[in-house]
């Protein structure tokens, strides 16, 4: 299961932050802290993945950004691997070319697209097309 | 728009929080949005409230408090249009979380949400319950959740499942309600639906046996039969990943399957085939396909015994292994350790390569080696891996040794075949990395070191030059120092020589020399110190021709800042300068370490440890004096259950025990013999006359301590509720008088405490009396004292009276007790109310007379209370 997804850029500022378990508001700072040290420094060609106290950090970098999902330790580390891929892909086609600034001044509408991807730390959605589309369905309403 | 509210719209304020070019001043930005957010919620607009809350949200992310605007995303939610709604519920799944009370209140506004006639309305309600659903509202909604599995858009159905696995961790019981609707997704086409309901049946069979059985029997064919025609069917593009379709919907059905052939053989066979299908089609050049197959190898390992594909999945673990790879160099380690339970051959092969892995340059990859490493060890191949890892730790990095010298000891420890071996093995790792070892490996070695008579001299001898090496290496120190004060008559005189070793030459200086150093060091620690002290006593006597020059190093710790060392520096001058006839025996060799204990006692230690460290370190005003040294003392003690607040005694107690024990077999080494007393008396220079004549050496080593007016003693008598000893003493005429006349010592500490300890007013043969004290809050002056009279005697007491007088400065008044009649071994109660005027300046007491009849006969008894706490 997911614990939480953080989206951060190199200088560690938060751009998305996501917890499907309950923590303090100071704990979530730490642990973005911490995850953000984790994975900053590591080579290029070190694994994705890092232990992070009794959990596991899976994180993939795009330019400048960090995707890091924390799960379980008896999760499959390639599959959410894939995982972080396919919601860039979908952020991607949603901002069509996405790039950080868009994350920033749209950042409620990346929340949304997470929710119709993920949710309660399960993936719900593995179709860009269903995503992309419920995704417009839900924007017509908003007018 | 009224005037006065923030006309910024959040595109705006996202820009001037951008623009900032400190932190100061995007703090400046972000505290007059927040002022205008806060002034547009008292204005109670609600055309504002959709900007206030998105704003809201993006000082959240940046980690500012918004818990005011926590209403406003309740407000939105109970707003009928869906845009209202849609930003109210990600406020609330941003905002806040399962543990706050506001959340109770959406639970209403959820329900109605739920069974709202716009479906993407109930989307919303269903995504936000799936996020953020407490116990209680899984309980409340599970209902409506549970009937909206079965709606008709699948994009309600997919969110309904996950919802539902939520509501099953929270709430395992509602787990037997789930599973028809669960088996009912199962039957799925559409892919969200159906890697969603497989999600849910996972989860019920993980927390529920029947459902478990249930899924096992009905749905074990028909998912097998789904996994085929996905891994059979042709290119689809919506799902397709690298030339696999639907690789998670794969891995998801694989992880059911796993916990349905999981102890069971008939369904294991049954997914036989479709295994061997995926193990053997699947794709492996790209990530996609390893994930499936990685997924696949776990299942092939978790369910029955299959041999043939255990054979394929290992050689698809060993392919893994020799990928460029590093990610799934990872994951093959990782599962490699799973294997090693049914086939520890195949994984033997590996080694090397796993030995490579140890030394990575990813600390991922490192981690996962060395646990694969130390389960691959075995009585056989430790020689070789120990070298191994031992050369490895020469050159590793600092922040990897102390993990990989851990795991050396551990598997050392563990699979050494013999004690030579052993020894050697953990100089070499106390000497590279010394400083990462824990307490307790050396400890250990020590206990090992003492029990291999035949080793003393040969590892003193090594030690030594280790330690002219390594010195900044402070466990490899400590271990050195302890040898060398117990075996330096060894060290010099070369006695039993081994056959591997050559002869050196060391002269009693130079091995005080190394403990000179270590005590004068100035990053020595106090342990180190400490034991650096003892092992002088003890080498002063092992050296004679030493002893002046030992006597003017201890003499200079005197001078020490740390209480513990000074007081014992000036104890060991006064026993090297004035008690020459004794220190002999004083110091010979330590008794052999019994391990058995020591072992029973490292398994169990590290709670126990941790009170031993807490306790005296916050009731000695030297801070970290006391606990090292009785942390050192304790190795040595058999008395390991001794209370560890009583500190000084503690060690006093260990000191003697340890010592006498050796010279004086018979007297055991667990009891203080009254000659130690007498001892430590003289070497306190203590006037006092040993109050020891007729009391238990328990009593004797408290009341010691309490003359050495110890606040550690103090501290257990307060944190005891009715401590044991006073209880006796109380009753013990002379020891009374020692104790009374330091009762203000211990109850010093009680005007500290919140709440005052229940006493023991009065003890007799027939009857006892406890008190148990209250304060009415701001009355400091008054005290309400429960007394309840306990009845020892087999014989019921009528007519009982109790009467108590005060001194003037108090003012004392009785209410009625209880009964007047007391049962055998029964109790009653009475409340007396004191007031103090003297409040602050003088401690309450109390003299008393009880009355009662037994059998028709008068008794009186008669007793002055000493004992309230202070401050009352």
């Amino acid at each position: 299961m997911i614990r939480f997804i953080l989206l951060q850029n190199r200088q560690g500022k938060t751009r998305l932050a996501k917890y499907y378990v309950p923590l303090e508001e100071s704990e979530k700072h730490k642990v973005e802290y911490e995850v953000h040290r984790l994975v900053v420094n590591r080579d290029s060609k070190f694994t994705n993945f890092v232990e992070f106290r009794t959990h596991k950090v899976i994180y993939r970098r795009y330019a400048g950004l960090f995707f890091s999902l924390c799960v379980d330790i008896t999760d499959n580390e390639l599959a959410y691997l894939e995982c972080i891929h396919l919601f860039v892909e979908i952020l991607d086609h949603f901002f069509s070319n996405v790039c950080e600034l868009d994350l920033v001044f749209n950042f409620h509408k990346v929340y949304l697209i997470l929710d119709e991807f993920i949710l309660a730390g399960e993936l719900q959605e593995t179709s860009k097309r269903a995503i992309i589309e419920r995704m417009s369905e839900l924007e017509k309403l908003q007018q | 728009m009224n005037p006065f509210s923030s006309g910024t719209r959040l595109r705006d304020m996202i820009r001037s929080i951008r623009a900032c070019k400190t932190a100061a001043e995007e703090r400046g930005v972000v505290r007059k949005e927040c002022a205008d957010i806060r002034a547009s919620i008292n204005e109670n607009d609600p055309h504002d409230r959709h900007r206030n809350l998105a704003k809201l949200m993006f000082i959240h992310m940046l980690g500012y408090p918004t818990h005011f605007g926590q209403m406003e995303c309740l407000k939105l939610i109970a707003s009928p249009g869906f845009p209202e709604k849609r930003i109210g519920y990600l406020g609330l799944m941003l905002l806040l979380d399962e543990r706050q009370e506001v959340l109770m209140l959406v639970t209403n506004s959820l329900k109605q949400d739920l069974n709202h006639t716009n479906q993407y309305v109930v989307g919303l309600a269903l995504c936000a319950l799936g996020n953020i659903c407490s116990a209680e509202m899984a309980r409340d909604l599970a209902p409506e959740v549970e009937r909206l599995i079965q709606f008709r858009d699948p994009n309600i159905r997919k969110k309904a499942a996950l919802c539902s696995t939520r509501i099953v961790r929270k709430v395992p019981d509602l787990a037997e309600n789930f599973v028809n609707a669960a088996s009912s997704l199962l039957k799925e086409k559409h892919h969200g639906v159906l890697i969603t309901g497989v999600q849910l049946c996972y989860e019920l069979c993980t927390i529920n046996d029947e459902a478990l059985e249930f899924f096992r029997k009905k749905c074990t064919e028909g998912l097998i039969k789904t996994l085929r025609d996905i891994t059979n069917s042709s290119y689809q593009p919506e799902y397709d990943v690298a030339g696999i379709t639907d690789p998670f919907l794969h891995i998801r059905l694989l992880k059911l399957l796993r916990v349905l052939g999981h102890g069971d053989a008939d369904a294991s066979d049954l997914m036989t085939d479709i295994l061997a299908q995926v193990a053997t089609k699947t794709e492996s050049n790209k990530n996609a396909g390893n994930a499936v197959l990685y997924e696949c190898v776990e299942t092939i390992m978790a369910i029955e015994d299959t041999s043939s594909l255990r054979v394929l999945a290992i050689n698809i673990l060993g392919r893994f292994l020799s990928n460029r790879d590093n990610n799934i160099r990872y994951v093959a380690l990782n599962m490699l350790m799973k294997a090693i339970a049914f086939d520890d051959q195949a994984v033997q092969r590996h080694r090397v390569t796993i030995l490579e892995c140890v030394k990575d340059p990813d600390a991922s990859i490192r981690k996962r080696a060395l646990e694969l490493v130390s389960l691959l060890v075995n009585e056989n191949n430790v020689k070789q891996l120990t070298k191994e890892l031992i050369d490895y730790l020469e050159i590793s990095d600092e922040d990897f040794k102390e993990d990989l010298s851990a795991k050396i000891c551990s598997i050392v420890e563990k699979f050494s075949p013999e004690k030579l071996w052993y020894i050697d093995q953990m100089l070499k790792v106390l000497s590279e990395a010394g400083k990462f070892v824990k307490d307790d490996v050396w400890h250990a070695l020590i206990v090992v070191i003492s029990n291999a008579s035949d080793l003393h001299g040969y590892t003193v001898r090594a030690l030594y030059k280790a330690v002219l090496t390594y010195s900044e290496q402070e466990t490899l120190v400590r271990v050195a120092i302890w040898c060398i004060g117990e075996y330096g008559d060894l060290l010099v005189n070369n006695v039993g020589m081994l056959g591997i070793e050559d002869p050196i030459t060391v002269t009693e200086c130079d091995a005080v020399d190394v403990i000179e150093d270590a005590i004068t060091r100035h990053n020595s620690d106090m342990t180190t110190k400490a034991m650096a002290l003892v092992a002088l006593l003890k080498l002063s006597s092992r050296f004679p021709s030493t002893s002046e020059r030992i006597k003017d190093i201890i003499v200079k710790q005197k001078g020490s800042l740390l209480l513990e060392m000074q007081q014992r520096a000036i104890e060991f001058n006064s026993i090297v300068d004035r008690h020459k006839n004794i220190r002999s025996s004083l110091v010979e060799r330590m008794p052999v370490l019994d391990e058995a204990t020591f072992n029973v006692r490292r398994a169990g230690s590290l709670p126990a440890s941790v009170s031993t460290m807490a306790k005296p370190s916050v009731s000695i005003p030297n801070g970290v004096a006391a606990a090292p040294v009785v942390d050192l003392l304790d190795l040595d003690s058999d008395d390991i259950l001794a209370p560890p607040s009583s500190s000084g005694a503690d060690f006093l107690q260990d000191l003697l025990g340890v010592d006498l024990g050796s010279s004086s077999a018979q007297s055991g080494a667990t009891q203080a013999p009254k000659a130690g007393t007498d001892l430590l008396m003289d070497i306190l220079s203590i006037g006092t006359p040993s109050p020891a004549q007729n009391s238990t050496s328990s009593i004797d080593l408290l009341s010691t301590a309490d003359v050495n007016s110890n606040p550690s003693f103090a501290l257990e008598t307060l944190s005891s509720p009715a401590p044991p000893h006073i209880a006796t003493t109380a009753s013990a005429g002379g020891m009374f008088d020692l104790l009374d006349g330091l009762s203000p010592s211990p109850s010093k500490e009680a005007t500290n405490g919140p709440a005052y300890p229940p006493i023991v007013a009065y003890e007799s043969s027939s009857l006892k009396i406890e008190f148990s004290f209250s304060k009415t809050p701001g009355n400091p002056q008054t005290t309400n004292v429960q007394a309840t009279f306990i009845n020892l005697s087999p014989n019921t007491f009528t007519d009982f009276v109790f009467q108590a007088a005060v001194p003037k400065f108090l003012q004392l008044h009785l209410d009625p007790a209880s009964s007047n009649t007391l049962q055998a071994s029964g109790n009653i109660t009475q409340n007396l109310r004191v007031t103090n005027s003297q409040h602050g300046k003088k401690s309450l007491v109390m003299r008393m007379r009880i009355g009662y009849k037994v059998n028709g006969k008068d008794v009186l008894e008669e007793g002055q209370i000493n004992n309230f706490p202070r401050g009352l």
